[in-house]
């Protein structure tokens, strides 16, 4: 069964045809060409497809196209494109801090840690949040916990850390 | 093409700290992964898998699957392209898909779904039906199973070992350990799953094949391939630029790459995509066999070792023999005078085990290194005391002097990064509320590698600039950005001005990705190329003038016992109640030779301790003997570390070079930071809590009841 919708996705928008059972991001990866997001699992296990769906860190693996007609997608891409440098500044910070090694899960932390970031501003508490009242402060425990949703094999968490705590900070 | 015997490289970009080249296209996920290459109106190809572990496939219903709007095609073994494979030397087991109706392990490949779309290939491929005549199988690794001895042990060593007189040894003994060690089945699991496009072409000179792999080597998927496929290797293509991490499931090629190269030989000229499930790894692409390691260690009452004793008992496949190198480190770690290692395995119908990163090292260390900690307890010595107590002055394997040997310093240096000197000697001694906390500590080694038959190609672009060309792959290890310093430096020039090409077998040939062996291999060859390209083109070279060379093998690799050396200091927490164990710390110190760049080997070397980490705790792959499959086939039931298991963790290495092993005074560390590091966590939490847990993973039913 087919269905239109409309996706715009990082700043560009599509009118397309979706086969029922095509989920965003093979909709993204086969479709439309844009491969930023991964696919590390397709059980919604990994974080490796995450992307900002209408502003919020989605898993994208999880999320039926057809069922997100309007939405807007920002993937890891896109946040580069959309910055003032080449790079948005938790990417420069993931770069300066090796927090990467084979690239596959990057582009998803990347996409976890902007939206983690904003969560944060917003006062969304964490497993680890103790004062559920207070806007949480971002230390390593509330990092480490909010970013656990993101698996890298390499093992490059120290350097994520170190990135994210930069990021946190500026 | 030459090989020449290369001079030592000046360190002047070697050794500088250098952010990853290739860090930007990674960060913004424009770095393009295997499966992800653009191509014309491709097809999707959704492998079929076996659902009985021993048999036959009596009937293959394709109909439904046919029907369903997009399926093009159905490839089983009555309709598949035929492989050759009258050639034992050229044919790999693993590598026969879909020729005959024998049924080996379940998992296998019995099909593959040929579809316009990766949906309607899922579900033509939900759609076939197969019929089976089932045979009994055996697929449980049971201490009373039948073993044999292999003729070797991977990838070319003696099964067996003998020094002495073991038993007369373990007699002589003041202190005896008699204790059994255990590791888990242990899946890679790289996060991204294999993958490849694939494009069969027919041109006047007959079949060519261009692969876009997920591999951890072009050049030997190619040589894999080819004869299987009646090509010479030349006619077939392979390219890696991107490479989602392997960890050795990707060192070799395995049964899906074969089953798209076919697919794709029934519509040539259209690229095929296959990208293999998550789930289908657990059967398809390699893992590593649990082991079951039995060791007797016999001391005087000082601790001075007499007899070291390691039996292994392992799994290997019907389908194809892989015998893990488990006791091989037991032959060179310490001193003594009578020492045995064995290695036995056990043939079950089970999917075929390969390598996992520091396969041999990192389950035989594990065990090596609790056993040693449960000698420490027995002579009533500190661990560290005890291993220095241990010291060989030359390899106790061969002979051979060590090109270095510096395990005491990592120890000492570690224990001073660490606050070892106030730990209390008594376990179960401390408590920090609810929880026990406890330290502990093992050796790690790594044996020191150059693989022969790599080459490279320096060509001189104009302007003082150069091409160094290899066909290397950096599946996450660095080396596009590790090889360019060492270019720079063996050509004298800066690293900016060298284009480094890699990833294509339309390169310079290139040894694998595994080993631990990439950078000193493939570096080797580039300086040697380098110092020929000065030989005979100068310092001023004309534009276009190019020199291929490979490297000679460092006469030091044969007078010397070449392995690096490490030691992992952990902190455990295990909870006084619920028995969960928590690593706050975790340390490795290392002497690997030169650091070629700090960056990048940190993070290498923090991977491995995390993969150890993830090993001590959580890996675990549950295979039901009743069917013969790994039933915990994915992500939320195999666990691997996450950001919030590792807590504080470092990584150091002692300031040096080798000047022995190769021109750049390098040693390889893509895996010593995985050695040692289970056993440094088990012991630590045998410290918190007076429980000896002797398997991995180390999980919290141990500590409690």
């Amino acid at each position: 069964m087919q269905a239109e919708i409309t996706l715009t996705v990082d700043g560009t928008e599509h009118r397309t045809t979706v086969d029922t059972r095509t989920t965003v991001l093979d909709l993204l990866r086969e479709r439309l060409g844009n491969t930023s997001p991964k696919k590390g699992c397709d059980h919604g296990q990994c974080g490796s497809c995450t992307v900002l769906l209408d502003g919020r860190r989605h898993l994208t693996c999880l999320a039926l196209a057809v069922a997100h007609d309007g939405a807007e997608v920002v993937t890891s891409a896109g946040l580069a494109a959309a910055s003032d440098d080449e790079l948005h500044p938790v990417q420069r910070a993931f770069l300066d801090h090796d927090g990467l090694q084979c690239g596959y899960c990057t582009p998803g932390q990347v996409c976890s840690a902007v939206g983690m970031l904003d969560e944060a501003e917003q006062g969304h508490p964490s497993h680890v949040t103790d004062d559920l009242e207070a806007v949480p402060e971002l230390d390593d425990d509330e990092i480490r916990e909010r970013m656990s949703g993101n698996l890298c094999r390499c093992g490059a968490y120290a350097g994520i850390l170190a990135a994210v705590r930069e990021a946190a900070r500026s | 093409m030459t090989e020449l015997l290369p001079d030592p490289v000046p360190a002047r970009a070697m050794g500088s700290a250098r952010l990853r080249a290739d860090g930007p296209a990674k960060v913004t996920g424009l770095a393009t992964y295997a499966v992800e290459h653009p191509a014309d109106d491709p097809l999707h190809l959704w492998l079929v898998q076996s659902t009985v572990a021993r048999g036959r496939l009596v009937d293959l219903d394709t109909a439904a699957a046919l029907a369903h709007p997009g399926v093009v095609s159905v490839l089983d073994h009555t309709n598949a392209p035929r492989l050759v494979t009258d050639d034992p030397d050229t044919t790999d087991p693993e590598l026969v898909v879909l020729q005959d109706d024998r049924v080996a392990f379940r998992g296998q490949i019995v099909a593959a779904v040929l579809a316009e779309t990766s949906e309607a290939a899922r579900e033509g491929a939900a759609l076939v039906t197969a019929r089976y005549e089932t045979e009994p199988h055996r697929a449980e690794l049971r201490d009373d199973s039948p073993a044999y001895a292999p003729e070797s042990v991977n990838p070319d060593q003696p099964t067996d070992s003998d020094d002495g007189d073991v038993e007369a040894g373990l007699a002589e003994a003041d202190v005896v350990v008699d204790q059994t060690y255990r590791t888990a089945y242990e899946h890679n699991n790289p996060l991204e799953p294999h993958a490849l496009s694939v494009t069969w072409l027919e041109d006047d000179d007959g079949p060519r094949v261009t692969l876009v792999d997920s591999t951890q080597g072009v050049h030997p998927v190619a040589a894999t391939l080819a004869p299987m496929l009646g090509l010479e290797k030349d006619r077939v293509r392979v390219r890696a630029p991107y490479v989602g991490g392997g960890f050795g499931s990707k060192g070799l090629p395995h049964a899906p790459e074969m089953a798209a190269v076919l697919a794709a030989r029934t519509v040539p000229g259209r690229a095929v995509k296959l990208a293999v499930t998550r789930q289908q790894m657990f059967a398809l692409t390699g893992y590593r066999t649990a082991t079951v390691s039995h060791f007797r260690l016999g001391a005087r009452a000082d601790g001075t070792l007499l007899a070291i004793d390691h039996q292994v008992r392992e799994q290997t496949s019907a389908l194809k023999e892989y015998a893990e190198q488990t006791a091989t480190p037991t032959r060179m770690l310490y001193a003594a005078p009578h020492r045995r290692t064995r290695h036995r395995l056990v043939e079950l119908d089970v999917a075929v085990p390969s390598w996992m990163r520091a396969p041999g090292e990192m389950p035989g260390v594990y065990a090596h290194e609790i056993a040693m900690d449960e000698l420490a307890i027995a002579c009533g010595l500190d661990p560290i005391e005890l291993r220095l107590r241990n010291e060989p002055d030359v390899d106790p394997e061969t002979g051979k002097p060590f090109s270095g040997r510096r395990l005491v310093e990592c120890l000492e240096r570690g224990a001073d990064l660490f606050g070892w000197a106030d730990r209390t000697p008594e376990p179960r001694a401390t408590a920090d509320g609810e929880w026990w906390v406890g330290t502990g500590v093992a050796s790690a080694t790594y044996p020191t590698m150059t693989q022969a038959g790599s080459q490279a190609r320096v060509s001189a672009l104009g302007g003082g600039r150069y091409s160094v060309a290899v066909g290397a792959v950096d599946i996450g290890t660095g080396a596009r950005t590790v090889l360019a310093q060492i270019a720079a430096d063996a050509l004298g020039c800066a690293v900016e001005a060298v284009d480094l090409e890699i990833a294509d077998t339309d390169l310079p040939m290139a040894t694998v990705a595994g080993g631990s062996s990439g950078t000193s291999s493939w570096g080797s060859a580039i300086v040697a190329a380098a110092q020929l390209f000065r030989r005979d083109h100068g310092e001023d070279p004309d534009s276009g003038v190019h020199t291929t060379a490979s490297a000679a093998q460092s006469p030091g690799m044969e007078q010397y016992a070449t392995h690096a050396f490490g030691a992992v200091f952990a902190q455990t927490r295990v909870h006084r109640y619920t028995g969960e164990v928590r690593v706050p710390r975790l340390l490795g110190v290392y002497s690997v030779g030169r650091v070629l760049n700090p960056v990048t080997a940190r993070s290498q070397l923090l991977g491995g301790l995390t993969m150890g980490l993830s090993a001590a705790l959580f890996e675990e792959s549950h295979r039901d003997p009743r069917f013969g499959h790994v039933v915990t086939q994915d992500l939320a039931t195999y666990h691997v570390a996450s950001h919030a298991d590792v807590r504080g963790i470092e990584a150091v290495w002692l300031d040096e070079e080798d000047p022995h092993v190769n021109p750049m005074g390098s040693r390889g560390i893509g895996e010593i930071g995985i050695v040692g590091t289970a056993a440094a966590v088990a012991n630590a939490t045998f410290h918190a809590t007076g429980v000896r847990v002797r398997q991995i993973p180390v999980t919290a039913d141990r500590f409690v009841g």
